[in-house]
């Protein structure tokens, strides 16, 4: 039915998968730097935190991954000119993950921020009240419950980046939708292995969202009326 | 730094993709519209039959990438001899087509979810009363429940539309000529970053401030009684209005 094609364009959902595993964890860092700004109190970092949420929410994340590909490009070999290196590559695979991280790690500075605002500010000063310290506190008060917090959003993120890897394809990396387009070349059946993708990516999310329900009802123990809404 | 005699010669290319983007984004976005508001009724019915046919839509358009559902419209259906056969070939051909019906179904699909939630948050005390009061199921519909669920979907719905309107830079890949296409072109002309993918994010800003501007717009509109300043100003005249009564 693939023509032989099918253990290519699983290898390639491994690309995909890998793509995306990686640009969770740049969002991520990029995400809790964001949000720690935002709360911070010097306005310096609240002004950069908000100028980055607004601009990246404000335009296309293919476009901004063509800015950071071809503009990375051409920075690098500045860069190696300079050094006498000579001609470097862009590796699609860092571009891809570092786009997407950076795009998508101003979605989780809001999703983290409003997490730890969601923590009633009580709960800290009792913390601090009983004797605990600085690093108590955020690790056994606040880290907890923002998890917590942040699932939903979190998951909502997770979902749309998932798909947001199909662009990786745009700038050359060697994910599924790049191995489909092969496959349909050589065997004049793009519907086949369009719909096998579009099928294996159903897959994926419907995997995660099972996944991450289930951590949400386990974070959630004991919670009343949360799960249940 | 920036060269200006080339953001000049190519405001009219910008200019054009600009529209050829609006052209898309209010097209896909009336149909969206127009097609999410009987799926979400039917989205929250109490009939399984309803419900469940309309979720397996959105789930489906949901858990997969716009790209590839626009793949499959515009490269994958010609696979078929039937399609090329059939009186829709004429359309199917055409990439804008293709590009306009995945934009449409992607946004019908989360607009359905949107608006089927602020439906699922109604309460039920706002319709019990209607229908004390002898409104008919119409009237309910029409006066009670759909302008209270639109109210409360508007914020998201906003953003929505201005998803769709990023969106529409995926018709680049299926040689339409909109303003992210614009922007690949002059780069691959010029090789110069600002006066390429710069100008086109130039464009996608403006676009989307204007879109939340828009939006602003009609949240102060519609949802007027939740303004805390609004709603602490007295009612004019509130004497004559009760001496009225």
């Amino acid at each position: 039915m693939f023509h032989g094609y099918l253990p290519m364009i699983l290898d390639g959902l491994r690309v995909t998968l890998s793509v995306a595993v990686v640009s969770l964890a740049v969002a991520c860092v990029f995400g809790l730097m964001g949000a720690s700004a935002k709360l911070s109190h010097s306005p310096v970092l609240r002004g950069l935190a908000g100028l980055y949420t607004t601009v990246i929410r404000a335009l296309p994340d293919l476009l901004l991954m063509l800015i950071v590909f071809y503009g990375g490009q051409i920075l690098l070999n500045r860069v190696a000119t300079a050094q006498g290196w000579g001609y470097m590559d862009v590796n699609a695979f860092a571009a891809g993950t570092i786009t997407l991280g950076f795009v998508f790690g101003a979605y989780l500075t809001e999703t983290f921020r409003g997490a730890i605002l969601a923590i009633p500010r009580g709960q800290i000063e009792a913390g601090h009240a009983m004797g605990l310290s600085r690093g108590q506190v955020m690790r056994d008060i606040v880290i907890p419950q923002m998890i917590r917090h942040a699932i939903p959003g979190f998951t909502n993120n997770w979902l749309v980046m998932l798909k947001a890897t199909a662009l990786v394809s745009i700038i050359g990396l060697d994910d599924m939708v790049h191995r489909a387009s092969l496959a349909s070349a050589a065997t004049r059946e793009p519907f086949t292995f369009y719909a096998l993708i579009g099928a294996i990516y159903l897959a994926v999310t419907t995997v995660s969202i099972l996944l991450l329900g289930a951590l949400n009802r386990r974070m959630s123990r004991g919670i009343r009326s949360e799960v249940r809404a | 730094m920036i060269d200006w005699a080339i953001v000049r010669e190519m405001l009219p290319a910008f200019w054009h993709g600009l529209q050829m983007t609006l052209l898309l984004l209010v097209t896909s976005a009336v149909a969206g519209l127009v097609l999410s508001v009987p799926l979400s009724v039917a989205r929250s019915a109490r009939s399984p039959w309803a419900r469940w046919p309309v979720f397996g839509f959105t789930f489906v358009i949901r858990g997969t990438p716009l790209l590839v559902q626009l793949f499959i419209l515009y490269y994958g259906l010609p696979q078929f001899g039937v399609i090329r056969n059939s009186a829709l070939w004429p359309l199917l051909r055409d990439p804008w087509f293709c590009a306009w019906a995945a934009f449409t179904l992607n946004t019908t699909a989360y607009t359905t979810e949107i608006f089927a939630g602020a439906i699922r948050t109604t309460p039920a005390g706002e319709i019990e009363a209607a229908r004390a009061m002898g409104l008919t199921r119409a009237q309910v519909f029409r006066d009670v429940f759909w302008p209270g669920a639109w109210r409360r979907a508007l914020p998201q719905y906003g953003n929505e539309i201005i998803q769709l309107m990023h969106a529409t830079a995926l018709a680049s890949t299926v040689t339409i000529v909109e303003i992210l296409r614009v922007g690949r072109d002059v780069y691959t002309n010029y090789l110069k970053i600002p006066e390429s993918f710069g100008m086109a994010a130039v464009f996608y800003l403006a676009l989307t401030l204007v879109l939340a501007g828009l939006f602003r717009l009609l949240e102060r509109h519609f949802l007027r009684h939740l303004d805390p300043r609004a709603s602490a100003t007295p009612m004019p005249e509130p004497v004559k209005a009760s001496a009225h009564a």
